[in-house]
């Protein structure tokens, strides 16, 4: 386990954990009486064969005279009462943990969560969902565990060891040292042949890691292996590395099997020689057969702590590098703070003003944007075009603020966007992208989403206006039916749901970015005459490929590598004859021809 | 569990009697041990006894601990070993398995979860079978050797016991019936925890612009929250365990002594020692009933979480594999290098709409055919047809005029050299690689040289430190995209196939190079069928047929020029990557 722990690399232990005790924070009182109590249930487990040895002598004296049953029973229902109360304070600070444990996580979730929301766009370029969601469950898991067991069992273990040692030297020295002198020698044999050990169980995890790499190589490239006829070839491989691992695995369990004999054996020895000094001292009348009986149960209380101590500084290792992982997330740079920004765009007229737009993604040296300027004035509908790549998807990402512009300055009925709130400026669009984005919940959930007070005539009409009224009735229970596995859309429905979901929302601009062009051209007519309403009135951006979508936008910006080649309305565009009206004029050809 | 049990060889059945055998022994030994101690017992009782006879006694102790310690090394060895045989051997099954599996079963399973059957699952299983043999089988041997053993003492302290064992399988079952069914709950609540957060992460755009932070949060909290509860409810139950067992243990002793106290005072003077000491070691013998129930508790409790890996693993091992070999190991030898598709039609499953619909054409030896369309137009899915990755849901693919579904499936990969369209290389050295797999011919050194050249590889390859024999890291991490998709055209080019395919294989390419490499395949490779998926107009101008898919129909098909003249599809992405004058 050792050589496990130390080949890791040296991970903070000590900011982690103040960390994970930050969060215990608010519950330090009860901690507290927790460990009060994890430390007095220890001491009461510890005083229990102290009375039975005393009932022992008792017995024993009164073999000629008659057993005083009086003092029996005294003893008797005093340890009754001790076992109760050590049943009770133990259940508690059981109870107690659990909680406090399970608050922990519930509160370092719930952060995760919050913090995923905190995050600027381009932190999830780099990091996988997969990632994110392992420390949501799987590592707060980790560290509640950790800190149900390990803190408590800590605690009792040491109290438990130094309460044994204690007891065993008040009740006879000799006999204390008999113990320990037993167990030493044990532990000594222990660690004689687990020393070995770890050389097999690292040897066993390398081995281990070779094969699962070569699992999945193999796995991962699987059409490869097969148009090789590789077969052959990986399963050899595979044999080979399967037959390391065997002889390895059984080494390192054969070894690891051992721990609980030993540990017995340790147990057995220290019985053995407690049994046998205390026999002689017993015959010479030193001690009282009573001290042998408390004792062999003193033997016990003293090995076993050691090697729980050696557990929970494991599972205390392992909850670091979980509670690292968390606290990484957590700690990531956040969008700017806004609270400050106080000024409000209220219902927008919908003037929008890019004036010398720069963007660039942060970690990379390539700008998207270069030099962007345009004017949409209140209820225009605005196309861009251009191949891609060209930056169309950014531009749009850099109105909505999901990323922030690095040069020039975006601005709505004048206002500059950076300088209202995010939400302030995400208020004044609705949003339709390629991606439909659905999730688990009623199909009234979906629609209705995040906008408050929507009645069911409302619903009507925006699902009647995408077309989508007849399949609705369709459904088992209408706007109440769950989106799930169970109920297949396709994807012509999804997007007449999101467009649906945008006319609820019922904001004063549009962006269209790409939205019809996972749908199949029948649906598309029947979705764009719903978009054609959606835009009526309200500044639209589309972004489109399919040019006849287009067409009668009131400016449309060509865009290719981050700048505006060419702009100007479809017929201004066409008579200038450039790359928009060849784009265009590619599709007359095919009626010419 | 049983199932997997069933795969048990002869050796691992020996060696598990063996085992028994040895626990048996060993339980032999530890029960006698407190027979000594009650030995001891009398002997410092009784006046006068010599210290030697007590010595004598300790070393008889000491023999059984040691005794009982030779055989729990026995029990380990023997159980260690049937652990790794069985565990390499359902490890290699299962691998065996995976590698039969056609990508219909790899996609039924994904490669991830597959990956985690092989590894994760079977290493549970392994340390069941150890902890099992030592645990389910020692401790009902325990419980009923120590109960035989106390049962004629008195049967007061025996019903004593009895009550203790049934009170602790009383708490044990109460405990383990409130929680275990939180404990199911409580993974499909951290099901929906997952599912609340992916759906946050990947409608990051539409969460934003819909303000709806708060709206997500709220609704994880309400899932975090009900996990809590669970979590807690399931916890706190689990909680009265431990301090039970440990009152039952405790209680358990006092009510020996107790009663054991009344008994010896009624009891005659010379009875009296031996009651003293069968109390002594009744309750050393009461104390391992208890703990031999427990360990068999805890085994209960355990077993449902191996159970699940077992399912997991029989799940793979019951797969059908879909794809039935054929016999035929070459087609007509004078329809060498020709592919044609009759009316093919494909969809991943019944369920599904068709992928690509209704697709036919012919590929003659040495030419070079192209398809381009749309992302999901059906490109790769056309091709994958061809090795039979897949099998066609309607229609017949024809190679060398012979049904693909006719071929060994090995004699069929001989004759192609697939290019997938995500590099996979392996990790070894370049020469490994390019020779990777078999062929039905061995490749030469020579081989190996001229397919890196003509792949265009070979400037970095000797560059690189080792040259041919340069190490390649896992997944070829060590080289750049582009590197690896020309070591992996190298990997094709070096079999000499009939049939070349690039499924969108040029993509990872610059144009430059994307250029030498087709002029020199046209130089070097003329004699065998190319068929290239791409997405640039570019990279397929030349091609003697080009096929133009759209939503898995062919739109066009046709040279550059016709298809310009009379192909909308066409026209719309060539239009579209390339300006007029570079078209012209």
């Amino acid at each position: 386990m050792k050589a496990k722990v130390s080949i890791k690399k040296k991970r903070d232990f000590k900011g982690t954990w103040m960390k994970i005790l930050g969060y215990c924070k608010q519950y330090s009182a009860i901690l507290v009486l927790s460990l009060i109590f994890a430390v007095g249930g220890t001491v009461l487990t510890l005083i229990g064969p102290d009375k039975i040895s005393d009932l022992t002598n008792l017995i024993e004296q009164g073999f000629i005279s008659g057993i005083d049953m009086a003092a029996v029973a005294k003893i008797g229902f005093l340890l009754i009462a001790l076992y109760a109360i050590s049943f009770i304070i133990t259940s508690a600070e059981g109870w107690i943990m659990t909680t406090i444990t399970q608050r922990v996580s519930q509160n370092m979730r719930k952060d995760i969560s919050a913090k995923i929301n905190r995050l600027p766009m381009s932190y999830f370029h780099k990091t996988s969902s997969g990632d994110i969601l392992s420390r949501v469950t799987n590592d707060v898991d980790t560290v509640a565990q950790s800190l149900n067991q390990s803190i408590s069992t800590m605690v009792s273990a040491i109290t438990l060891f130094i309460g044994s040692l204690i007891m065993m030297f008040v009740t006879n020295w000799i006999m204390a040292i008999t113990a320990i002198a037993a167990t030493l020698i044990g532990f000594a044999l222990m660690f004689l042949i687990t020393g070995r050990s770890q050389k097999y169980f690292t040897r066993q995890q390398k081995h281990l890691g070779a094969i699962n790499g070569h699992i999945e190589e193999i796995y991962a490239g699987h059409t490869v292996v097969k148009a090789y006829n590789g077969e052959k070839q990986s399963m050899e491989e595979f044999e080979k590395l399967n037959g390391e691992l065997k002889n390895s695995a059984f080494k390192a369990q054969c070894l690891s099997g051992l721990m609980m004999p030993l540990m017995s054996f340790i147990g057995n020895l220290g019985y053995v020689a407690v049994c046998v000094v205390g026999a002689a001292l017993a015959i010479n009348g030193q001690i009282k057969f009573g001290a042998i009986v408390a004792f062999t149960m003193y033997v016990r209380y003293f090995t076993q702590p050691l090697s729980q101590m050696a557990q929970a500084a494991q599972s205390l290792q392992s909850a670091t590098a979980a509670g690292e992982r968390v606290f990484d997330f957590l700690g990531s740079n956040e969008m700017q703070n806004e609270d400050g920004k106080s000024a409000t765009l209220g219902i927008a007229q919908g003037k929008v003003e890019f004036s010398h737009v720069k963007f660039g993604y942060e970690d990379s040296d390539k700008t998207v944007i270069r030099d962007f300027s345009a004017i949409a004035m209140p209820g225009q509908k605005v196309a861009i075009v251009g191949p891609t790549g060209a930056g169309k998807t950014t531009l749009v990402n850099l109105l909505m603020r999901f990323n922030e512009i690095q040069g020039g300055q975006i601005l709505i009925d004048g206002v500059p966007i950076d300088g209202v709130r995010r939400e302030e400026v995400r208020k004044q669009f609705c949003m339709v992208l390629q991606d439909t984005w659905l999730f688990e919940g009623s199909v009234r959930e979906n629609l209705v989403y995040n906008t408050p007070g929507i009645s069911d005539e409302r619903l009507d009409e925006a699902c009647k206006s995408v077309g989508l009224d007849h399949f609705i009735k369709t459904l088992p229970n209408g706007y109440d039916t769950v989106l799930s596995d169970g109920v297949s859309l396709s994807q012509g429905q999804k997007q007449q749901l999101t467009i649906a979901r945008a006319m609820i929302a019922d904001r004063p601009m549009l962006i269209l970015d790409e939205a019809t062009s996972s749908v199949d051209t029948r649906t598309e007519l029947q979705i764009q005459s719903a978009m054609d309403a959606l835009m009526k009135g309200r500044t639209s951006f589309v972004i489109a490929h399919r040019l006849s979508t287009i067409k009668n936008s009131d400016m449309i910006l060509v865009l290719k590598d981050g700048d505006v080649i060419e702009s100007g309305n479809h017929e201004q565009l066409l008579e200038k004859g450039g790359f928009y009206a060849e784009l265009y004029n590619s599709q007359f050809d095919e009626s010419a021809a | 569990m049983l199932k997997l049990l069933k795969k048990f060889t002869a050796l691992e059945w020996a060696l598990a009697i063996l085992a028994i055998a040895f626990i048996v022994l060993m339980v032999f030994f530890d029960l006698t041990l407190p027979d000594y101690m009650a030995e001891i017992t009398m002997l410092v009782k009784t006046e006068g006894s010599a210290m030697s006879d007590i010595l004598v006694a300790g070393a008889k102790m000491l023999g059984c601990a040691l005794g009982s310690l030779i055989c729990s090394v026995a029990v380990a060895l023997a159980a260690s070993k049937i652990a790794a045989n069985f565990s390499a051997n359902l490890r290699k099954t299962l691998f065996g398995k995976v590698q039969n599996f056609s990508m219909k079963e790899i996609g039924e399973f994904s490669t991830a979860s597959l990956i985690t059957r092989s590894t994760n699952d079977v290493t549970q299983i392994q340390m069941l079978i150890t902890l099992g043999l030592q645990v389910i089988v020692k401790a009902p041997i325990t419980a009923v050797w120590a109960i035989c053993k106390i049962a004629g003492k008195s049967w007061q302290w025996t019903m004593s016991t009895g009550i203790a064992v049934a009170v602790l399988i009383a708490v044990v079952a109460v405990c383990v019936l409130l929680s275990l069914p939180k404990f199911k709950r409580i993974q499909k609540l951290t099901d929906d925890i997952n599912r609340i957060t992916r759906e946050n992460l990947t409608g990051l755009s539409v969460v934003r612009a819909y303000n709806a932070e708060d709206y997500q949060q709220e609704k994880f909290q309400k899932a975090n929250d009900a996990l809590t509860d669970t979590n807690l409810f399931a916890n706190r139950v689990m909680v009265f365990l431990l301090p039970s067992i440990q009152i039952i243990l405790s209680g358990l002793s006092l009510a020996v002594y107790w009663i054991g106290a009344s008994i010896i005072n009624k009891a005659s003077l010379a009875d009296k020692m031996t009651l003293f000491s069968d109390m002594v070691i009744f309750s050393q013998y009461a104390v391992q009933v208890i703990m031999s129930f427990m360990l068999l508790v805890m085994v209960f409790v355990m077993l449902p979480r191996a159970e699940v890996a077992a399912n997991r693993i029989n799940e793979v091992l019951d797969k059908e594999i879909s794809l039935k070999d054929g016999v035929a190991v070459s087609g007509a030898e004078e329809r060498r290098g020709e592919v044609e598709f009759r009316n093919v039609s494909f969809s991943y499953s019944d369920s599904e709409e068709n992928v690509i619909k209704n697709i036919s054409f012919k590929a003659e030896k040495g030419e070079t055919v192209a398809f381009i369309g749309a992302t999901g137009s059906g490109k790769s899915t056309v091709v994958n047809l061809i090795p039979r990755f897949y099998d066609a849901s309607e229609g017949e693919v024809f190679v060398d005029g012979l049904n693909v579904k006719d071929y060994k499936q090995s004699a069929l990969r001989n004759k192609i050299g697939y290019i997938s369209q995500k590099a996979v290389l392996f990790s070894g050295d370049v020469t490994s690689n390019i020779a990777y797999g078999e062929s039905g011919k061995e490749l030469s050194e020579e081989d190996v040289k001229w397919a890196v050249e003509t792949a265009q590889a070979s400037s970095f390859v000797e560059n690189m430190e080792g040259g041919y024999s340069a190490a390649i890291a896992q997944r070829g991490e060590n080289l750049s995209g582009g590197q690896k998709q020309r070591l992996s055209i190298a990997r094709a080019l070096a079999r000499k196939p009939e049939i070349l395919i690039f499924d969108d294989s040029f993509s990872a390419l610059d144009y430059k190079t994307d250029r030498t490499l087709r002029k020199t395949l046209e130089r070097e490779c003329s004699d065998s069928t190319r068929l290239i998926v791409a997405q640039r107009i570019g990279t397929i101008r030349d091609a003697d047929k080009i096929i133009v898919l759209d939503e898995g129909k062919i739109a066009g098909q046709g040279k550059h020029e016709e298809l310009m003249e009379n192909c909308e599809v066409y026209r719309q992405i060539a239009y579209s990557q390339l300006s007029k004058e570079e078209l012209n």
